[in-house]
């Protein structure tokens, strides 16, 4: 709800300057269009007044007329978001060509969840053997690498990798296409299997560029562990070290891994914003960033509500999570 | 922790590797950016978007260096503004020479050539153009004379190779040719051998005279810009910027966002943390709560909308980055002061009654400086890569030359679609390195603080 004021309380006056002055443009071309209302006036005053009540009854119809802080217009505006309801955007479309936020998002969400849940799936699980593989065996080679893997990735930021990967793989090498949106329309049978092959290439890059600061994480926590009285006690009990690994270790481990999934899980959604611009992805972080730089304040709110829901309810499942893996944080 | 005194973290960082690597990095860096912002004063930040000061550099040029790896020499673009200055007075005629040798040494015909001057006369001078060949041929390529003036007054001009008259003068002298001129530009032609239509190698000598019947009249200044596609050290974009320039001017910037952002957020969450902690009860609840609200609002979606409605100044963006940097700081900070404040000499100076304000800055704050140290390292990375970040969608301060901006730009000119590397990877490459210094030195200073993860 706060997220959604301050979004509000930033827009707002900028949307209501561009709201009126779509209606004063709306009013000055119905009348180029229409030359008799024109020329049925006398002077210049009479006709500059006529025009002017014009757009003041037009902005007090739409409810312009009150700032847009005031109590009854955000009341309004909450009030209907609780039930989903966006309104319609101003200037974009989904591309069946609907203005409804609802159905606007509702047809980009699908595709930023298919993009980047995979991808951080794929991410999670590399993430996590390749922890748990380096974590075991502290100074290996394989440990060595997924570290300095895991230090360099994470300073290089995805949407650079995926300009280079744009380059080398749909340029150099033509394997991949270098704009990810399909171009055959979505009720072919084929839509599918093209969408998945223009999303290799993104989702190769997030994948790259993610595992190695999964890995590292994964592979401190375990290291942590691999040091706790019970695991050197069935060490020595001569339990084999990979089932030490994957049952006693890993389980320990859940906890924090299980919230920096949830997290990261709905972090994606948001986060996408540029790395789906690089990519001319179709999904809600190019809308996001379509929206603001049109100033679509329906637009805007709706994604706003959606990612911060998202990021709540993950927070909260992450908690509910916790507590299952982990007894000793149950209260009561 | 709290045990370690900064002597020791100080030996044990000097011990670790990568720690010194970072530090190596970043003493470079920090030694580029004070070269940098010596060298060229802040104004000269602002020519980055002034066509005009690029206009003699060639359009997406390739790095000279790369002429190394290759076999086949791509022409430098070469811009030739000392020439040989010979004074000449035979009888009432007196002649200024200009002369600019260049040694052509590649395998592809240069783009174009251009000839700036401004010459300060009065009468109606005579402007010759020749150039003699490697193989002693010499060509004529312009006669022409000077607008009229009366008084002495200074004209400028550039005379490019796309003139008509410097082709048909060419054509005039196609008997030296063995091939058909026709349809070829006239640096095709200068820089072709005689046999066939392939580069000769050698020194050519551009000659300009500036004949007239008076003695005073003078060239003053004097330009010789042959066209290459390739320039400096790292190549240039779709608008001529030399982009090493660019690249050094990202690295001040890029370090002043980074540190600016990374200290003052640290500083904001540790004081916010270690305060609320300290206090407890009701301040330290409704302190989280307010926390908590901040960390539930999604960092880049509401950046992009403060800098399209506020005002995407960098500096007014080093404030909006550090508005959302503090948040998870404040959380540790608060977490570990929880922890310190019940140690025997907290208790001890609040009995003594010692002020709060005192307590948390003298006793707790310090114990935290270790921690402080390793996040600020941390969190300078992500600074950089927020700031290039919005920069890449072309929200960032058009008036600095960032490094995002530079990706930005390559993006609209389809950089990656044209196979220009040299203006993706380079901007791209600073950053990661600027990153990894801090990120080996926080994980330097991170191994030292947590040494659980040590071993």
């Amino acid at each position: 709800m706060i997220t959604l004021l301050i979004t509000i309380a930033l827009v707002g006056s900028n949307m209501d300057n561009i709201l009126k002055q779509g209606v004063v443009f709306q009013v000055r071309s119905e009348i180029t269009e229409n030359p008799a209302i024109a020329e049925s006036f006398s002077s210049v005053d009479e006709f500059e007044s006529f025009v002017q009540t014009q757009i003041e009854q037009r902005i007090k119809t739409l409810g312009l007329d009150e700032p847009w802080y005031s109590p009854q217009r955000i009341g309004f505006t909450m009030y209907k978001i609780l039930f989903l309801d966006f309104g319609h955007a101003t200037f974009l479309t989904s591309d069946s060509g609907s203005s409804d936020v609802k159905e606007i998002i509702l047809e980009k969400l699908p595709r930023t969840v298919l993009l980047f849940t995979t991808a951080t799936i794929i991410i999670s699980i590399i993430g996590i053997f390749l922890g748990a593989l380096s974590g075991s065996k502290v100074g290996s080679i394989i440990d060595r690498i997924t570290s300095s893997f895991a230090i360099i990735s994470s300073s290089f930021p995805v949407w650079w990798i995926g300009m280079l990967m744009i380059f080398l793989f749909s340029f150099v090498y033509q394997i991949f296409p270098a704009r990810a949106t399909p171009l055959i329309p979505s009720s072919d049978p084929n839509y599918i299997v093209s969408l998945l092959y223009h999303m290799t290439l993104p989702l190769i890059t997030i994948v790259m560029i993610g595992f190695g600061s999964w890995a590292y994480l994964v592979r401190n926590f375990i290291v942590g562990i691999m040091q706790e009285d019970f695991i050197i006690a069935k060490k020595t009990m001569g339990i084999n070290q990979k089932k030490i690994i994957y049952t006693h270790a890993l389980k320990n481990a859940a906890p924090p891994i299980i919230t920096i999934l949830a997290l990261s899980l709905s972090g994606s959604l948001g986060g996408a914003i540029i790395t789906e611009a690089v990519f001319d992805w179709p999904g809600m972080g190019r809308l996001y960033f379509e929206a603001i730089t049109v100033m679509d304040l329906p637009v805007i709110i709706g994604a706003t509500y959606i990612l911060t829901v998202f990021f709540l309810i993950s927070i909260f499942v992450a908690d509910l999570l916790y507590g299952y893996f982990d007894p000793r944080v149950r209260t009561g | 922790m709290g045990s370690i005194t900064h002597q020791e973290i100080k030996g044990e960082f000097f011990k670790s590797k990568i720690g010194i690597a970072g530090i190596a990095i970043l003493g470079i860096l920090i030694f580029t950016s004070i070269i940098v912002v010596v060298v060229t004063p802040v104004d000269t930040f602002k020519e980055w978007n002034n066509p005009g000061k690029w206009i003699s550099y060639p359009k997406v040029a390739i790095p000279v260096w790369i002429n190394l790896f290759l076999s086949e020499k791509i022409p430098e673009h070469k811009i030739l503004d000392t020439p040989n200055v010979n004074y000449d007075v035979s009888g009432d005629i007196s002649s200024t020479s200009h002369q600019f040798g260049i040694n052509f040494d590649y395998d592809d015909f240069p783009n174009d050539f251009i000839y700036e001057f401004s010459a300060k006369y009065s009468g109606t001078p005579l402007l010759q153009m020749d150039v003699i060949r490697p193989d002693g041929i010499r060509l004529k390529l312009l006669s022409t004379s000077m607008p009229h003036s009366d008084s002495n007054s200074i004209h400028s001009e550039r005379v490019f190779s796309t003139d008509d008259t410097i082709r048909k003068n060419l054509y005039l002298q196609s008997n030296k040719f063995l091939f058909s001129l026709s349809n070829l530009s006239s640096e095709d032609i200068i820089f072709s051998k005689t046999e066939k239509h392939e580069p000769l190698k050698g020194n050519y000598i551009f000659l300009i005279n500036m004949y007239n019947n008076n003695s005073e009249n003078q060239i003053q200044e004097s330009r010789l810009i042959i066209g290459g596609k390739a320039f400096g050290i790292m190549g240039t974009d779709e608008l001529r910027r030399d982009l090493a320039v660019g690249l050094l001017w990202g690295t001040p910037l890029a370090l002043f966002i980074g540190l600016v952002v990374a200290i003052a957020s640290v500083l904001m969450g540790l004081l916010y943390g270690v305060y609320a902690g300290y206090r407890g009860k009701k301040t330290d609840e409704v302190m989280m709560r307010f926390n908590d609200v901040i960390y539930a609002l999604p960092a880049l979606p509401f950046l992009i909308i403060l800098s399209v409605t506020i005002s995407n100044s960098i500096f007014v963006m080093v404030g909006f980055l550090m508005l959302f940097g503090w948040v998870g700081i404040a959380k540790v900070a608060r977490s570990m002061s929880l922890q310190i404040k019940t140690r025997g000499y907290v208790e001890a100076a609040n009995m003594m009654g010692q002020k709060d304000s005192k307590i948390v800055l003298r006793h707790i704050l310090p114990q935290l400086l270790p921690y402080a140290f390793a996040s600020i390292a941390i969190s300078v990375p992500a600074a950089i890569t927020t700031e290039a970040g919005l920069s890449f969608l072309g929200l960032g301060d058009p008036s600095f030359p960032t490094w995002g901006q530079i990706l930005h730009d390559a993006n609209t000119y389809g950089a990656a679609a044209r196979g220009l590397w040299w203006w993706i990877m380079p901007p791209g490459i600073m950053i990661a390195i600027t990153g990894l210094a801090f990120v080996f030195i926080g994980n330097a200073l991170d191994a030292i603080v947590n040494p659980k993860l040590k071993r």
